[in-house]
């Protein structure tokens, strides 16, 4: 390690080691509350009511029959919805991509299946989803359209960019020209599902209405800021009359980025009936907002007989609502991976009558690598290329989209130690030449690639008398680790033991960060609570120095180091004065810091910053009934430093069993008749279980990043980008068919329909 | 979800009595799937009369077979010691649906009354003549990749899930059950029914009666047997197409054949005409194939389901094999034998 993330003060101790959750005793006995657990006293019960259409009118909305159940409080329409802010933009929280965001109850029109027209507010959750029931609506339906294969032809290029997507970059060379000319061609369509990201904790908020008129929001979100921010602009609030907490999230992926309908509605209530109000969805409810929406892509290489390449294209249409141009990265990576003197990349949007869709865990890149990694595959196959050595040939050590040195990659050693683990030097690379029994065998691989982002976050710190810290700041732990890092840089930057350091999160009284997400989280807010940590320690050198007969007088603040909970002289550790101590004589009732932590603004100048993987799968297949089973996973990681091996592995894990899912099972299945997904449970939207996970293994290879002082990169997507293309390759492998529809279910495998 | 009155009688004839007094009252045992019938707000009964105080828990020696309680868990079936070795077939399709955790709450009685899994008859947006007599058939020209391919009507697609009844078909068990016109024994090909122009009647089943036991007839396929489950993900999903084959051998020779199939219709799927083709004939591929050959000459595909009649065809023969060679397919490790 040449990078230390805190070379003065203090020494790695905790960051680095396999270290459990912090938070893993409140979770295993209920401790740990969850948006939809909060209560209050006056607290009431809201149910939605959801479109029984995709698109069309209410012409009628009769409560009477729900309004007569006692104990129902109110029956919400847009018939009688009090006033919220009249502009859509202040509707716009801060990822809202370009357009009008949908608002609850806002009209008689109806955009999507499935969207809230009325909320029934009752004493308790069993007469509010009782009367819930009774509401009767009828509707002038008009035909949705919501099959993106239907609606390519009305592809558009978005006139407004969304913040933080970049566009596919211009054109390079002569695509056309050289996949005209090109001795080797490979090119094909690449489809994909629909999928939702179905955490297993619904969205759900409760609205405390305080005394003071104040609102205490408990919300189902990645970022309470984002939250506040939106509760305030929506409804005229004042930022100090709204607090929001969410201080554990039953996973996100992604579906917790934005405020969801339900917050607005328990908010609409709560201020309409001077009460405080608890909204949760159901799980069909789960269908009625975002998802990750299914791109057509078509990839073409051209290469020559060595496999060199001469010609890339990557073109992808994907779908948007009516009335947002929801956008992400698709194309981009097929750039940045290869080098290729000719590329054309290109992305569009169509309009369905859905929800918006929106970030879905390695939003664009699971869709877009899954094209290109198949494609390379194919290419592989077509030169007679054993797939590494192709993407060896191809490996570029600059990013060709902004022409720009990568600050680190070490996806060679991706590459070759996972090869190594998974034994693909034993590979024959001809289809159908792997066969256990009645089962063939496949194995295939392919590359994953994320960007390795920072966000403007600030965190503070607060050293008690006792010599117990307390850090924290607004972000969100997704169930990923956050507070677990967090108080490992905490213990380490100041050498306390992790007991003594408590780590707070989700409360928009800390210090501001943004949401949690795009893997930016470690990065971002471990760098801001090292900082806070550091200016702790900064200040109590100063005063230790300054105490009388101190032994560290004559001692520059680069020649200490904090352990065991003391400042000690480097390499002399009887030289040194407890922290508490220092307190104590100083008569310092505590220290506090605040830290703030952005992006390196000399490094994004000089180098593109991107995490990347290798992923090796093994499947097998019974010829006959074309059932799959995905026997073993590697997948090595070059993903900076790693903060905790144990939290670090359980998050890529994750992100692979996500990622067989998308291979293998995930679809949302929509009825383009009546534009409805009607596979909207769990039992029917399959994700996989226990029995379709076997061996899976994670290797981080060791990589030097110099984008923050923690070198490190982020893990919330790479650990399931390439996964459906590497099992998908080996789906070939092992039976000699190309199947470019995901997900790979039996029928496809056996050619039936 | 509406609000229902909630009643426990301790005996049969109390509950007869409480089930005949009001339509729309319903039993209630492990609550698998009426709750979430009822969460849907598909199932709307007035009364809920919760029979797990009744005393139907035994399993019981009877006639050279055993009688199963109707609220013998799925679990507790599975797991008997005389299930298992004289009735392994029933074992393993039990073990073959669901997950611990709901065949611990399950009964035996209620795996045979449990609801399609047809998504339109879950989304009270969408019509279904079984939900809504009268209303339509949303999975006709729908979402139909899970639908039948047999019995259908132009009424209703929709198939029974349940994995135990498949092999209780082709064990020729017969349901046992009380009513106000006294006891009645119904064989299990006579329990389901097929849609027809009434989808909203899933049994034979006269209003007002109870299920009290499942009898299985003495045993004959403990050793020939096997259940085939092929589905969308290893675990906890429906059978796309089950098939439960027992055989009875003279060397190589079939004695008797038994086959039903699961998924595919309305009701577990016997073919009387495939079973007595393959009486007589050799245990080969060839006979095997001949029976799924005519089995799946009848299958009528829905828009996106056509698959299914070649997996249905496959796995016919597949389960045969496995019946045959006596290696029956195993349903903890997923691969197929």
């Amino acid at each position: 390690m040449t990078v230390q993330f805190s070379p003065a003060a203090g020494h790695d101790r905790f960051v680095g080691r396999a270290i459990s959750r912090v938070d893993g005793p409140a979770k295993v006995t209920g401790l740990a509350k969850y948006a939809g657990e909060f209560t209050a006293l006056d607290l009431a019960y809201g149910v939605v009511v959801s479109s029984a259409i995709a698109k069309g009118r209410i012409t009628g909305i009769d409560t009477a029959a729900a309004e007569a159940v006692p104990g129902v409080l109110k029956v919400l329409t847009h018939e009688n919805r009090p006033a919220t802010s009249t502009k859509p933009e202040d509707y716009q929280d801060a990822v809202a991509p370009p357009g009008a965001p949908f608002q609850a109850l806002a009209s008689d029109r109806i955009a999507f299946s499935g969207q809230p027209v009325a909320l029934v507010v009752a004493e308790d959750f069993e007469t509010a989803r009782y009367a819930a029931a009774l509401v009767r609506v009828t509707y002038a339906t008009e035909r949705p359209h919501t099959d993106i294969t239907a609606q390519a032809d009305a592809a558009y290029d978005p006139p407004m960019k969304r913040a933080g997507i970049k566009p596919p970059p211009e054109p390079w060379g002569d695509a056309a020209k050289a996949l005209e000319a090109a001795e080797v061609r490979v090119g094909a369509e690449f489809r994909m599902a629909d999928e939702h990201h179905n955490p297993m904790e619904p969205h759900a908020s409760t609205v405390i209405v305080e005394k003071d008129g104040t609102y205490t929001v408990y919300d189902k979100v990645q970022g309470v800021s984002n939250t506040h921010d939106y509760i305030t602009s929506a409804f005229g609030l004042k930022p100090e009359q709204v607090r929001v907490l969410n201080p554990y999230l039953g996973g996100g992926f992604g579906s917790g980025l934005r405020p969801q309908y339900q917050l607005f509605l328990a908010m609409l209530a709560a201020r309409d009936l001077r009460r405080s109000v608890r909204v949760t969805l159901t799980r069909d409810q789960m269908w009625s907002f975002t998802y990750r929406s299914e791109a057509v892509q078509i990839v073409a290489l051209g290469a020559d007989r060595s496999g060199k390449l001469t010609a890339l294209r990557h073109d992808a249409v994907q779908g948007t609502s009516q009335f947002e141009d929801y956008q992400e990265v698709v194309v981009n990576w097929s750039g940045v991976l290869y080098e290729c003197d000719n590329v054309a990349l290109t992305y569009s949007l169509t309009k369905l009558d859905t929800p918006t869709p929106g970030d879905m865990r390695a939003p664009g890149a699971v869709t877009g690598v899954y094209a290109i990694e198949t494609a390379m595959d194919e290419l592989a196959y077509a030169t007679g290329q054993d797939p590494i050595a192709l993407r060896l040939k191809n490996y570029t050590e600059r990013d060709p989209t902004e022409d720009k040195p990568f600050g680190s990659k070490a996806l060679r050693d991706c590459f070759r130690q996972g090869a190594e683990r998974f034994g693909w030097a034993r590979r024959d690379p001809a289809p159908r030449s792997m066969r256990e029994g009645r089962e063939l065998v496949g194995w295939g691989m392919a590359t994953g690639i994320w960007e390795s982002m920072m966000m403007q976050s600030s965190a503070h710190a607060v050293l008690g008398a006792d010599g117990r810290l307390e850090v924290g700041n607004s972000t969100g732990d997704l169930g990923t680790g956050t507070y677990t890092i967090l108080t490992q840089i905490a213990a380490d930057t100041l050498g306390l033991p992790m007991e003594h350091v408590t780590t707070k999160l989700g409360d928009t009284r800390l210090a501001q960060a943004p949401v949690a997400g795009g893997s930016w989280t470690a990065a971002s807010s471990g760098t801001a609570v090292m900082k806070a940590c550091r200016a702790i320690a900064e200040q109590a050198f100063k005063l230790a120095r300054g105490m009388e007969n101190s032994v560290l007088a004559n001692v520059d603040f680069e020649r200490v180091v904090f352990t065991n909970g003391r400042i000690e002289l480097a390499g002399d550790p009887g030289t040194g004065i407890a922290l508490t101590e220092v307190l104590r004589a100083t008569g310092t009732e505590r220290l506090e810091a605040t830290g703030d932590a952005g992006p390196d603004k000399d490094f994004a100048q000089n180098y593109e910053a991107y995490t990347h993987s290798a992923i090796f799968a093994e499947v097998k297949i019974d010829e006959e009934l074309g059932q799959i089973r995905c026997t073993r996973i590697v997948s090595a990681i070059a993903a900076g430093k790693i903060l905790n091996l144990k939290t670090a592995r359980s998050q890529i894990l994750g992100g692979i069993v996500m990622g067989i899912g998308s291979a293998l099972h995930e679809e949302s299945m929509l009825d383009h008749r009546i534009g409805r997904f009607m596979n909207h449970n769990l039992g029917e939207y399959h994700v996989p279980v226990n029995a379709d996970i076997h061996d899976i293994a994670v290797i981080f290879v060791d990589e030097e990043d110099k984008a923050n002082p923690l070198g490190v990169k982020g893990l919330g997507e790479i650990g399931i980008v390439g996964v459906a293309a590497a099992i998908g390759n080996a789906v070939f492998h092992a039976t000699g068919q190309r199947i470019r529809h995901l997900p790979i279910t039996l029928d496809k495998v056996i050619g039936a329909d | 979800m509406n609000r229902f009155d909630y009643v426990r009688p301790d005996t049969v004839a109390e509950a007869v009595q409480a089930l005949g007094a009001d339509p729309g009252a319903r039993f209630i045992a492990g609550g698998t799937n009426l709750i979430d019938l009822m969460k849907y707000d598909v199932e709307r009964p007035g009364r809920l009369i919760d029979i797990t105080r009744l005393p139907l828990r035994q399993i019981e020696e009877r006639d050279g077979g055993l009688r199963i309680g109707a609220l013998a868990t799925n679990a507790t079936v599975a797991y008997d010691a005389r299930v298992r070795e004289r009735y392994p077939l029933l074992s393993s399709a039990i073990l073959a649906g669901a997950t611990a955790q709901l065949r611990n709450a399950a009964s035996t009685g209620g795996n045979l009354l449990q609801r399609t899994r047809c998504y339109y008859f879950y989304d009270t947006a969408t019509p279904c003549n079984k939900r809504e007599p009268g209303s339509g058939c949303g999975a006709i020209g729908g979402v139909n990749r899970i639908h039948a391919i047999f019995g259908a009507s132009a009424h209703c697609i929709a198939t029974h899930p349940s994995d135990m009844a498949v092999a209780l078909a082709a064990l020729e068990a017969v349901v046992q059950v009380s009513g106000p016109s006294g006891e009645r024994s119904i064989p299990l090909a006579e329990f389901h029914r097929l849609p027809g122009d009434d989808p909203a009647r899933d049994t034979t089943l006269a209003p007002g009666e109870i299920i009290v036991a499942v009898d299985l007839p003495p045993p004959a396929f403990a050793t020939h047997y096997t259940y085939l489950k092929l589905r969308d993900r290893l675990s906890y999903a429906f059978a796309l197409v089950s098939v439960a084959a027992a055989l009875e051998l003279d060397g190589t020779t079939i004695r008797t054949a038994r086959l039903a199939l699961g998924g595919v219709a309305h009701k577990p799927w016997r073919n009387a005409q495939a079973e007595a083709l393959l009486q007589g004939k050799p245990a080969t591929r060839e006979t095997f194939q001949a029976a799924a050959d005519l089995i799946v000459a009848e299958a009528k595909p829905q828009s996106t389901n056509g698959f299914k009649i070649e997996l249905a065809r496959r796995a016919i023969v597949r389960g045969l094999e496995q019946a045959a060679a006596g290696t029956p397919q195993s349903q903890s490790d997923k691969r197929i034998q």
